[in-house]
This record gives C-alpha cells, sequence and structure tokens, in this order.
C-alpha cells in the first residue's frame, strides 16, 4: 500500500518535469505547422531575398530581410553599449574593487535587471531620444540608436554579473602566482584571469546577444514600426519582434495569412535564439577550465 | 620612462576607467529614477488608483489594470509554484542519473533562454485558440506560468542541492520512506530558497507584456474582471498603450502607472532578498 503510494508520488514528480519537455514540442509544433502553411503561400525563396515586408499593405511583400536587419541593428548597438561597459565593471570589481563593494554592487545590479522592460521602453522614448536629438542631426522620433542604447544598458547586468561570476571561479592561486611574478592588477586581469575565464566571459556575451534579439517592449516603444532595410541607427526600423507586437495588437483574422505571418517571424526569431543557445550550451561544456 | 613606471601608469588608470564606468552605470540608473518619479509622482491620487480608464487622459485610471494584474497574479502563483517544485523534486531527487532526466535538465537550460514572445505565440495558438479559452485571464496565467517554469525548477534545484546528506539519511534511518523523507524533512529545509525563487519568479511575471500582447490582451477594458475567464489588463499593457500615444498628459498617466509597477517588483524583489539573507543567515549546516 505504501508501496503504491509512493509510485502514484513518483510518476505525478515525473508527469510535472516532462511538462517542460512538452514546452518545448509545442513551441516547435506551433511555429512550424504555421510557418509550413505560411510558406505553402509564399515560397521561401522570397522570404529570404525579398527586400520589403509589407504584409499588411494592399501591395503585399513578404520579405524578412527589414526584419531581420532591423533586429540586428538594434542588436548590435546593443552588444556595442553592454559589453564594453559591463566587461569592464566585471574586470573592475573582481581585481580591483575592495571586498565589500562587490557586495553592495550585486542588489544593484539585481534592481536593474528586475525593472520590466516596458519601462526601459519609456526612459528610451522620453530620455534617450531627446538627448540624441539634441547633438546628432536627422534622429528620428523612433530610432534604433535610442532603442538599442536602452537595451544595452538593460543587458549590461547580465553581462557584468555573469563575466564576474567567471571570473570569481578562477582558482585565486593563479591570481597570486601572477602577483609573485612582479605583475600589476592591470596585467593580471588582462593575461592571466580573463584568458583564463574566457568561456565563461564569452557565454555571458552570447546570452546577452540572445536576450537582445529576442526583446520587445523597448524596441516596440522606441525603435519604431517602419519595416525599412537601413543600416543607418538613425532612422525607425522595425524588429522581428516588434512585427509580432503590431500583428497581434490589430485585427487580423485567424487562419489568414496576415496571421501566419507572425508564426514566421516567430520562427526565424527561435531558430535565432536557438542557435545562440546551444553555442553557449556547447562553450560551457566543452571549453571549461577545470581547476583543481 | 622606464617600462616599470609605465605598467603602473597603465594599472592606475585602469582603475579610474573601472570607478567611471560604474558612476556612470549608476548616474544613469539615477537619472532614470528622476526623471520617472518627476513626470509621474504628481498625478498619483487615490482617483488615480481608483478610476477606469478613458479616454481623457486627466480621467483616466488605472483600477482595471491593477486588478488585473493581481488576478493574473494570483492564477500564475497557482499554476506554476506546485508544478515547478514538483519538477524540481523529480530531478534532484529522484531522476538524478537517469537519461530522461538529462534530457529535461538540457531543455529547462534551453527554454530558460527562448524569448518571451515566443512564448506568446505558444499560448495564442494552444490556450486561446485550441483550447477556446479566449484572450482570457486564465489563458494569460498559463501562458505566464510556463514563462516563469524554468525559473522556479532551477531555483527549487539549487534549494534542494543545499540541504546536507546527513538530513536525508537520518530520516531514512528512522524508517521514513523516500517521499515522507521529502515531505517532511528535506522541502521544509529547503523552503527558504524555494520561496525567494518563487518570488522572483512572480515579480518576473508582473512585468511580463510581449506574452500578454500576443495572446491578445487588450490595452483598452472598461471594466474589472470578475472571474478566470473575462478579458484583461495588466499594469504593463495600460502603460504601454498610454505611452505609445503622442500626448503629453498620457506619457505622465504612463510615468504614473510605471512608478506603481515599480513600487512592486522592488517591493516583490526586496522581499525575496530578505527571505535569502534570512534563509542564509540562520541555517548553518
Amino acid at each position: 500500500m505504501k508501496k503504491r503510494r509512493e509510485k502514484v508520488i513518483e510518476a505525478g514528480l515525473a508527469f510535472s518535469a516532462m511538462l517542460t519537455i512538452l514546452v518545448t514540442l509545442g513551441i516547435i509544433w506551433v511555429l512550424v505547422s504555421e510557418s509550413f502553411s505560411f510558406f505553402a503561400e509564399v515560397s521561401m525563396w522570397d522570404f529570404l531575398t525579398d527586400t520589403e515586408w509589407t504584409p499588411l499593405f494592399t501591395r503585399k511583400h513578404y520579405g524578412i530581410l527589414p526584419l531581420l536587419t532591423g533586429t540586428l541593428l538594434t542588436t548590435g548597438i546593443a552588444i556595442m553599449t553592454a559589453m564594453p561597459f559591463g566587461l569592464i565593471i566585471a574586470i573592475y570589481l573582481s581585481e580591483y574593487a575592495p571586498k565589500g563593494l562587490r557586495k553592495r554592487v550585486k542588489p544593484v545590479m539585481e534592481i536593474l535587471a528586475a525593472i520590466p522592460t516596458v519601462v526601459y521602453g519609456f526612459f528610451a522614448l522620453t530620455v534617450v531620444t531627446p538627448w540624441l536629438q539634441s547633438f546628432i542631426p536627422g534622429v528620428d522620433t523612433f530610432n534604433a540608436l535610442s532603442a538599442g542604447l536602452v537595451m544595452g544598458i538593460m543587458i549590461m547586468p547580465m553581462v557584468s554579473s555573469m563575466s564576474e561570476d567567471a571570473l570569481y571561479a578562477v582558482p585565486k592561486s593563479l591570481r597570486e602566482a601572477s602577483f609573485g611574478m612582479g605583475a600589476t592588477r592591470f596585467q593580471t586581469a588582462f593575461k592571466v584571469m580573463v584568458p583564463a575565464a574566457s568561456s565563461g566571459i564569452l557565454v555571458s556575451i552570447i546570452l546577452a546577444i540572445a536576450r537582445a534579439v529576442g526583446e520587445t517592449m523597448v524596441v516596440a516603444v522606441a525603435a519604431g514600426q517602419q519595416p525599412v532595410l537601413t543600416l543607418d541607427p538613425r532612422s525607425g526600423v522595425e524588429t522581428i519582434t516588434t512585427y509580432i507586437v503590431q500583428v497581434s495588437l490589430g485585427d487580423v483574422q485567424h487562419g489568414s495569412l496576415e496571421y501566419k505571418t507572425i508564426f514566421a517571424a516567430g520562427i526565424t526569431l527561435f531558430l535565432f535564439t536557438f542557435l545562440l543557445n546551444l553555442a553557449s550550451y556547447y562553450i560551457k561544456k566543452r571549453f571549461q577550465e577545470k581547476y583543481e | 620612462m622606464n617600462r616599470l613606471k609605465i605598467n603602473r601608469l597603465i594599472d592606475k588608470a585602469f582603475q579610474y576607467v573601472g570607478i567611471a564606468c560604474m558612476s556612470i552605470a549608476l548616474l544613469i540608473l539615477a537619472i532614470f529614477m528622476i526623471n520617472i518619479f518627476r513626470e509621474g509622482f504628481t498625478r498619483i491620487d487615490w482617483d488615480f488608483i481608483t478610476s477606469l480608464p478613458s479616454r481623457k487622459a486627466a480621467k483616466a485610471g488605472i483600477l482595471t489594470a491593477w486588478t488585473g494584474t493581481l488576478w493574473i497574479l494570483g492564477l500564475t502563483a497557482i499554476i506554476a509554484i506546485p508544478t515547478g517544485i514538483a519538477a524540481g523534486v523529480y530531478l534532484e531527487e529522484y531522476g538524478a542519473k537517469n537519461r530522461l532526466a538529462s534530457i529535461i535538465e538540457v531543455n529547462i537550460a534551453n527554454l530558460a533562454g527562448v524569448p518571451s514572445i515566443i512564448y506568446g505565440l505558444l499560448g495564442l495558438e494552444i490556450f486561446v485558440r485550441l483550447m477556446n479559452m479566449g484572450s482570457s485571464l486564465l489563458a494569460g496565467a498559463m501562458t505566464l506560468s510556463l514563462l516563469i517554469l524554468p525559473i522556479i525548477i532551477v531555483a527549487s534545484r539549487e534549494a534542494l542541492k543545499a540541504v546536507p546528506k546527513t538530513l536525508r539519511e537520518a530520516s531514512y534511518g528512522l524508517g521514513a520512506t523516500k517521499w515522507q523523507t521529502i515531505w517532511y524533512q528535506i522541502l521544509p529545509a529547503a523552503s527558504g530558497g524555494i520561496l525567494t525563487g518563487i518570488i522572483l519568479s512572480l515579480s518576473r511575471a508582473v512585468g511580463e507584456t510581449a506574452p500578454l500582447i500576443v495572446i491578445g490582451a487588450l490595452a483598452y477594458v472598461p471594466f474589472v474582471p470578475k472571474g478566470p475567464m473575462d478579458e484583461f489588463t495588466v499594469l504593463p499593457m495600460q502603460i504601454f498603450n498610454w505611452i505609445s500615444r503622442p500626448q503629453h498628459d498620457f506619457q505622465v498617466n504612463g510615468a504614473a502607472a510605471i512608478i506603481i509597477l515599480l513600487v512592486i517588483t522592488f517591493v516583490m524583489n526586496g522581499v525575496a532578498v530578505y527571505f535569502r539573507n534570512r534563509w542564509q543567515s540562520r541555517i548553518n549546516w
């Protein structure tokens, strides 16, 4: 009797764990099946090479390139902001800062990470964009630069705290050996510690990229909704995520081709983040330096 | 200047670069907060909290938004907490060595990296269409539950991992079964860490906007939801709606609602950190 009860409980727990696999399968099934019927009407070649994306207009074009460049542009700006700042802060905290500071900075980082993303969108639109307009000519009300910069501020805590964890995991003996050889803190940091923690630092950057690619609210609020093929950061762009939001806010019939476009856009987004996550997982497993 | 002096100079210079970068980050955070408070603080009053949304910015309030957020919070908690803890217990206590558990583990790591808007697409197709829930509170809560499940599972596992083996062995030694050991010994001992993870994940759910937009949550809801099948809006949706409008008065409303949302998330995070510290300092294995 007791044994049976134990078995039933175990089965229940196992089912909960299995649910996570169902979620993954569900995501893949939903994206693939809807995209499949999308690609029955639009050729894959057009989707990948057409330079216009106008599914909501009368003259319809289904080229993903404008959305892709919009996404890559905002992501690129975000990473260029987050990476140098995040890494310098991580190195400073682990190699230079007094011991107590690390403990006091962590909660501040956690606060930054807890702020809902729509709030960052408001910041981009009402503070950063007017500031950019004050000294760069030709900045639109909605622009990739402002959204990208704010997204960079948003993911910076992620880069710095993960990189710092990676630096922290390097054994102290390495640092002491370097000091013993007469190296300065700067030399120790960049010639010993950063190389030793390189896989962890790389993973933090890859995950930050994945986060920026999938980020929605900042770009939906501040980057605009014009799917134009441009790399000019001063102009408005539309990212994949913004497009999905734009369609969701409108009145689109279930089963129509417009409805299916959000899944075609979604699967593109999913593939990107999936590959980035896979890469980070592989690097973590394969290249992590093991110290005894 | 010799080599040694140059090296020392570079060393010192980098220290100031580091301090500068940290100060800039803090400065941005400060500008950010001051700006929002200056814009929105004077707009917050009792009417703002108890009024229905309106086309006129000065009369609009956030009653439907915060009640919607409370509903979502409650329903998501009911769905996600038991499921997440159960999955965590299974992975940590039962499936330690089998192949399925390792697949599930990789899968959870991957799910944590899936953009939230993709969960919205999943919820739209499965809950809203296939299960015919419509754009209801329940559909929203289910979608957000799936989104925060990986966070709760990982936090539960970390907390369970921290419980020492001796506790288990003592329980088995007294003749307890595996489940009795987990239920009466291990889970209570790990409760602080699990609680921290739960609160943090729920605070994430409170701030999510994108998946709810995709499943069709409304920007304008003129009534307070009465049951889980009602249509709804939440604070972040209301904020998004207001700040997307060009009129300055709506921007002010947005800033005011942002202050309320920030207070909610900061309080939740503060409580989580408090529990974590208390749990870590009190229990010394």
